[in-house]
């Protein structure tokens, strides 16, 4: 027995949007990072979903550009955030504004 | 073009012009540095240098036979463009000659005049520099080849004008009467540069000698190319030399330094005029009409210009005025063709004029800078040596024999007569009148009447004019007293128009013969008896009127004083027509300039700066704001695709 695609497509979104509103309510910068991670892994799944149903292997691939992509930007964006928190002391976003107009 | 190479000649001509060239680039680098007597020194030394040149090609023009006194020279090739071909020509003829010794012998001694008038002036050196320049470019003007050349000149003697006018640039009054001087003569320029291009056009090059060989050849006789042409250059004669109507910035160039008055305003720049039309004689010849008009203009000039000075209180203006009315006399014979008799004027002008400025400049001198007649007064017995070398100018001014201007006025009015224009000489001799009154009420006001009550007390500073500004006038006064030896004659031709001849009468086509026929030995006596009975009436009445009374005020105002004494508010006219109506556009033009172009320029800078103002507030620098407008522009983005029917296939 198989699952039918559109409940992978509606826990994808849900993935997605939780994601989404962690990015936008939370002001911890690992928090929001991990809500970023969870938006990407969320699109991840929709890609092996449509990979699955069209019988395509591009989905599947485009999957492990977005994992290489993730995971490198995991090193860069981590040490940005120790180095913040080594000069500030502190990782909430809305006090990093240095480049307010 | 023709006669046997003589290789000294051109050697000698190219030095004319080349020496105060040299003088005015070495003072102009130099000068501040140097005293005052290697200033002195470089700059009368050029022009001194000059006029032994000049004497030098006079001598070997001399040692040819008439007919062969003409030695164009064309030193390289200037402009070459498609079909036209423009060489730096020179022109050593006998009307260069004359004209180029009256230049160079007047202006040195002009020069020496300004070692003593401008002593103790701050701007000594470069006062001489622009007087070197002047002379090279009057004499590249007198030397040309052709008109292109010529225009070189022409236009650096108006620059020069220009500079020396507003010498005293500190003086607003100064300052403007130099740019109008180069704005009112710059309208005639215009003429004169219309002039050379249908030149061209006609004859394919600018060249005086083939002009005046082909004329007869290539322009019909009364036609249009040849009356348009001829009178295209009376208009820039009209502007250079001060004629009706664009001699307005002649009195008002007396704010120059009275030397440079002398040397330009009186004896050679505004001359110019004349020389050029001598030079164009066979267009002319070929142009009927446009003599007509270059005679009426002189004659009426002559008279208006005379009748200004009548009132005019201040004693340069009224030379300045003279010498429109005298300039408006040689056009007058150039334009009835008596070209040897015009030439004649011009130089015995340049003798007198040149002296009574001298005369004028050495008065101020003694008097610390005074101008107005009413001021001065019984300088007669102060300034003995001053006062004989202005009366034998005013005497030659007036036409008294034996003076030099008698036999040039006379010359030209009995041409005049002789040709037939017999209101023209009417005209001429009616400011003869009006010459005499005029300069007698001058020299009767200056040195002759008791000064009044109101005349400031200034004994303390009378003095004669020192050597330098003596000898100068005491020449000029000899070449007044003899001058008249190079006209004299009254039934054939003077020396000096015989020396001329081959050079104004080559190319024309006599139809006619002569005009100035054989029977006219007890009619040109009449005719001068007349001439200087008029004179001598003007002269005794001025007398009169002025020499006894005491300064104690200004004519009485009447309807005609007032008349004169705003020259028949030519110059208002010109004010209300032109000036005015310049100055409204030049304030619209200001106005619209701020108001509507800097206004769209900065209005659109501050516009930007503005809005920048508004957006910035959009760079929170809150990372979560950011991230939800990525958020929304995404959800907008994706609405427009699905309202849109999906991505496009």
């Amino acid at each position: 027995m198989t699952v039918p695609a559109p409940y992978y497509l509606a826990l994808s979104a849900v993935l997605f949007a939780l994601g989404t509103a962690g990015v936008l309510v939370r002001r911890s910068a690992l928090v929001v990072f991990m809500s970023i991670e969870l938006m990407l892994n969320a699109v991840n799944l929709t890609f092996v979903t449509f990979a699955r149903l069209h019988q395509s292997i591009d989905g599947q691939l485009l999957v492990f550009f977005v994992l290489v992509v993730a995971a490198t930007e995991v090193v860069i964006g981590l040490a940005i955030i120790v180095d913040i928190f080594r000069s500030r002391d502190t990782v909430d976003v809305d006090d990093v504004d240095l480049l307010r107009g | 073009m023709t006669g046997a190479p003589i290789p000294v000649v051109p050697l000698l001509a190219v030095l004319i012009p080349l020496l105060p060239l040299l003088g005015w680039a070495v003072l102009g680098l130099w000068g501040r540095r140097w005293g005052r007597r290697t200033v002195a020194l470089v700059a009368c030394g050029t022009v001194t240098a000059s006029f032994v040149a000049a004497c030098l090609v006079l001598r070997a023009l001399l040692a040819l036979s008439s007919g062969d006194r003409h030695v164009a020279i064309d030193l390289y090739r200037w402009i070459a463009a498609g079909p036209i071909t423009i060489p730096m020509g020179l022109l050593v003829d006998t009307l260069s000659v004359a004209m180029a010794l009256v230049v160079s012998g007047v202006g040195a001694l002009i020069h020496v005049y300004s070692v003593g008038y401008m002593a103790d002036d701050e701007g000594f050196a470069r006062y001489f520099a622009y007087m070197n320049l002047f002379m090279a470019a009057m004499l590249t003007l007198t030397l040309a080849g052709n008109l292109v050349v010529m225009f070189i000149g022409w236009e650096g003697v108006g620059l020069c004008s220009y500079l020396l006018i507003a010498f005293w640039f500190t003086r607003p009054a100064a300052a403007r009467a130099g740019v109008k001087a180069f704005i009112v003569t710059r309208l005639g320029d215009v003429g004169f540069l219309l002039g050379i291009f249908l030149a061209f056009a006609l004859f394919g090059t600018a060249d005086f000698t083939v002009m005046t060989r082909t004329a007869a050849a290539r322009l019909p006789e009364g036609g249009a190319a040849a009356t348009v042409l001829a009178l295209l250059l009376f208009l820039g004669a009209t502007g250079k030399s001060a004629q009706l109507p664009l001699y307005v910035w002649l009195p008002d160039a007396m704010e120059g330094p009275t030397p440079v008055s002398a040397l330009i305003h009186a004896a050679t720049m505004v001359t110019a005029g004349v020389y050029m039309i001598a030079r164009m004689h066979a267009v002319y010849a070929r142009a009927p009409l446009a003599m007509d008009v270059v005679a009426a203009v002189g004659a009426v000039t002559a008279i208006f210009a005379a009748a200004s000075a009548l009132v005019e209180p201040d004693i340069k203006r009224v030379l300045a005025y003279s010498t429109i009315s005298q300039i408006g006399y040689m056009f007058l014979g150039v334009g009835v063709g008596a070209w040897g008799a015009g030439m004649f004027h011009l130089t015995s002008h340049a003798f007198f004029k040149a002296l009574l400025f001298l005369a004028a400049g050495s008065v101020m001198h003694a008097l610390g800078g005074t101008t107005d007649m009413w001021q001065m007064g019984g300088l007669l017995r102060r300034l003995p040596p001053t006062a004989a070398a202005f009366a034998i100018g005013a005497l030659s001014l007036a036409g008294i024999p034996p003076l030099v201007g008698f036999f040039s006025k006379d010359q030209i009015l009995s041409d005049v007569f002789h040709r037939g224009h017999v209101w023209l000489w009417a005209l001429g001799i009616a400011a003869a009148g009006l010459t005499a009154f005029y300069i007698v009420r001058a020299f009767a006001l200056t040195f002759v009447a008791a000064p009044g009550a109101d005349t400031p007390p200034r004994d303390h500073h009378r003095h004669d004019p020192p050597r330098a500004m003596a000898w100068p006038m005491g020449g000029l006064a000899l070449l007044s007293i003899a001058g008249g030896a190079l006209g004299w004659s009254f039934t054939h031709p003077g020396v000096l128009e015989q020396w001329l001849r081959p050079a104004v009468e080559a190319g024309i086509v006599q139809n006619a013969p002569a005009a100035a026929g054989g029977a006219q030995g007890g009619g040109e006596a009449a005719l001068v008896a007349t001439s200087v009975a008029v004179a001598a009436a003007g002269m005794i009445l001025a007398w009169r009127v002025y020499a006894r009374r005491t300064l104690h005020g200004r004519s009485p105002s009447s309807v005609v004083g007032d008349i004169l004494a705003h020259q028949f508010y030519i110059e208002a006219m010109y004010d209300a027509a032109i000036v005015a109506p310049s100055r409204a556009l030049a304030r619209m033009a200001e106005a619209l300039d701020r108001d509507v172009i800097d206004g769209a320029v900065t209005g659109i800078g501050s516009a930007l700066a503005a809005g920048g103002q508004v957006l910035r507030k959009a760079q929170s620098g809150f990372l979560r704001r950011y991230a939800a407008f990525m958020l929304i522009g995404a959800l907008l983005i994706l609405a427009y695709w699905m309202l849109a029917g999906g991505i496009s296939r």
